[in-house]
């Protein structure tokens, strides 16, 4: 590796996750991501010890990565908003026994069936957690073929680092489009903690505890300890995991905040607006979870105001009115249902911002 | 003097939480002695369900995982899969199996993956109080068939051993009871062969086990498995209902 | 002559292996365990064949059967 491909990113993520070690795939078909499996199922029984399974449902394929990775494997699963949301189950257990993996989402449009066009509709569903309980995912979010890859590749880092699984939040685009893109030179992570706690025989006097591999904690106090403790882990990820790019916005009075496939859009519409003499920024949240306040904090003592575009009706914007905290006025302009905004369109948003000088 | 028989090494010291009659607890001795005669103890992983033996991680004393409702052949698969080396039991309940995991049991069998499944068929739902479960005979009344199961409302019990024997995944399938001395040595025989058929890599296996809950039928433990010879083998006959060579 | 050890706090008092005994040696016992239950008891621990019969029906693994 090491040379330029064209891939698609379906593939590339798939072909970026094996260099990572993965070996073992769970899935189930839905589109717009059905290349991951695909790819996976060619790719995975060609390599020693690899193992790719089309499991009965989404149920039943994280509920089979929980059990790889309670063996101490890495694993990945991947789906679309319908299938996440069966997954979502799973993820929770997946959380509670502080396993780690990687989950892959190619959002498309909702609710329900919704679309199969892309969308970035499940915002609240990524970074809230998603299914019952108090936790969180760490959430990256490619904008690119070629970042796709490299997220990917740290996301099962990531996960041991922390036994948590991490969602890849990509959407129908990133998913389908093909880019020119490069597989980096894998370096071996030495750092990362030895998978001392994974179910993999016992006896005793084998020189560590028996393996319970386990979510439930009865007692109300010892489980609020258990949350405590991944809250620390969160507050950790907070302080180190945080990531954004910025383009802009050291003088910028209209900070666009926009993620994935929308931030390539936003940043056309951005250049083409200080074509014009319009003092445009983007701010790209890449960790959609940790959110990256700090930036749009700071963006905020000078700017205007900001404008968020999503796929959806306005999911991130909420995040990004919680750091802005009242300081300047917080706009949304989204498109949903599977329907992309275009460059026009965000120019018209913030050209109207500038005229009622807003 | 010489032991002629005493609680196996491979059962933890941690008391039973299980109501007192309920077979489940001669149901876990006879997992845990198989493991333990076979010499597996330090490749075997034990999948726990939700239902009544949820607990079942604190008392098996080999690695466990605990797995969501119903999906604990979906968490085998993974964990075999990964390991194959490893010696991997799911231990679920009715509702667990035949209910909400009838999916993951089903196509666990079918792929024929090589794990032991002991599956615990007392007829009701246990642990939430005595419902009605999808192996709750017609008529039975539970707390949420209290004028009696009625099949013209809810259908007819699920003969699990009957219907999953009818694919070509499975290797060993039996069903065994544990209502008296007499059948429980042929539980543990049935059990033992389950664990031999994995470790002669032969596929699928499983093992249900009429299984009595005195505390949701509303009996006495001695009435209990009267009531289970009576009643349910009738409707589910023992014996094995597929061997491959 | 055979001996039985009972783990009597561990005993539920269900009373399955007094069932089983063909020679009816086990009953329960007046006074009450930890747990609240009777546990079972042997009376003429001598007569005592050591079958173990009521320690394969014990559901809690309470009874050591020796002979």
């Amino acid at each position: 590796m090491g040379q330029k491909m064209l891939m698609k990113g379906n593939e590339a993520i798939a072909e970026a996750a094996i260099q990572a070690g993965c070996r073992f795939f769970f899935g189930y078909p839905i589109t717009p991501q059905n290349q991951i499996p695909e790819y996976m199922s060619k790719r995975l029984p060609k390599i020693e010890g690899g193992c790719f399974l089309q499991a009965e449902s989404e149920v039943a394929a994280i509920n089979m990565v929980y059990g790889a990775a309670g063996a101490g494997a890495r694993v990945m699963t991947s789906s679309s908003s319908p299938g996440i949301s069966l997954k979502q189950e799973g993820i929770s257990y997946i959380v509670g026994a502080e396993l780690p993996c990687v989950i892959v989402n190619m959002v498309r449009g909702g609710p329900g069936l919704g679309s199969i066009q892309p969308a970035q509709s499940d915002y609240y569903q990524s970074t809230r957690g998603g299914g019952h309980g108090d936790y969180r995912m760490l959430v990256l979010a490619p904008s690119s073929v070629q970042e796709a890859v490299e997220l990917t590749q740290e996301a099962f880092d990531l996960a041991d680092k922390y036994r948590n699984p991490v969602l890849i939040m990509g959407d129908g685009l990133i998913g389908q489009m093909m880019e020119p893109v490069e597989m980096p030179e894998r370096k071996e992570r030495t750092d990362l903690p030895p998978k001392t706690w994974a179910a993999t025989g016992w006896k005793p006097g084998c020189g560590r505890d028996r393996a319970v591999i386990n979510s439930l904690y009865i007692d109300p106090a010892v489980l609020e300890k258990h949350v405590n403790h991944l809250y620390e882990k969160y507050a950790v990820m907070e302080q180190t995991e945080c990531r954004w790019q910025e383009e802009m916005t050291e003088d910028a009075d209209y900070v666009i905040v926009a993620y994935g496939t929308t931030a390539r859009i936003a940043r056309s519409a951005m250049r083409k607006l200080r074509e014009e003499g319009i003092r445009a920024g983007l701010i790209r949240p890449i960790t959609l979870w940790p959110f990256p306040a700090a930036p749009i904090a700071k963006a905020a003592e000078h700017a205007n105001a900001f404008l968020t575009v999503e796929m959806s009706m306005g999911q991130m914007v909420d995040d990004v009115k919680l750091a802005v905290e009242g300081k300047k006025p917080v706009h949304f302009f989204g498109r949903t249902g599977g329907i992309v905004p275009t460059v026009r369109e965000i120019i018209t948003q913030v050209e109207t911002l500038a005229k009622e000088g807003k | 003097m010489a032991v002629v028989y005493e609680k196996t090494k491979l059962l933890t010291d941690k008391p039973l939480h299980y109501c007192p009659g309920c077979t489940h607890g001669i149901i876990h001795r006879l997992v845990a002695e198989a493991i333990d005669e076979l010499g597996i103890q330090e490749k075997t992983i034990g999948i726990a369900p939700v239902g009544c033996a949820v607990f079942a991680y604190d008392y098996f004393n080999c690695d466990m995982m605990e797995a969501a409702h119903g999906r604990a052949p979906a968490v085998a698969t993974g964990c075999k899969r990964v390991n194959p080396n490893n010696i991997v039991f799911t231990y679920q309940g009715d509702g667990d199996l035949a209910s909400i995991g009838a999916a993951e049991i089903t196509h666990a069998a079918t792929r024929g993956e090589n794990i032991t499944v002991i599956f615990v068929n007392n007829a009701i739902y246990g642990m939430t109080g005595g419902q009605m479960a999808p192996t709750t005979l017609p008529g039975q009344v539970t707390t949420t068939s209290p004028y009696g199961r009625d099949p013209s409302l809810c259908g007819y019990p699920i003969r699990v051993s009957e219907m999953l024997s009818t694919l070509d995944g499975p290797a060993y399938i039996a069903r065994v009871s544990v209502h008296d001395v007499k059948h429980i040595m042929e539980a543990k025989k049935a059990i033992r062969k389950a664990f031999e058929m994995q470790i002669n890599r032969k596929g699928f296996s499983l093992v249900e086990v009429l299984s009595a809950c005195p505390t949701n039928w509303g009996m006495t433990p001695q009435e209990a498995l009267k009531w289970l010879e009576a009643n349910m083998i009738p409707q589910y006959p023992l014996g094995v209902k597929k061997e491959v060579e | 002559m055979a001996r039985l050890t009972i783990d009597r706090e561990t005993c539920k008092g269900c009373g399955l292996c007094a069932e089983v005994c063909p020679k009816h040696l086990l009953a329960l016992s007046r006074e009450i365990n930890a747990k609240g239950y009777h546990p079972i008891g042997i009376e003429q621990q001598d007569q005592c064949i050591g079958c173990a019969f009521c320690a394969r029906m014990c559901p809690d693994a309470v009874i050591k059967v020796e002979k």
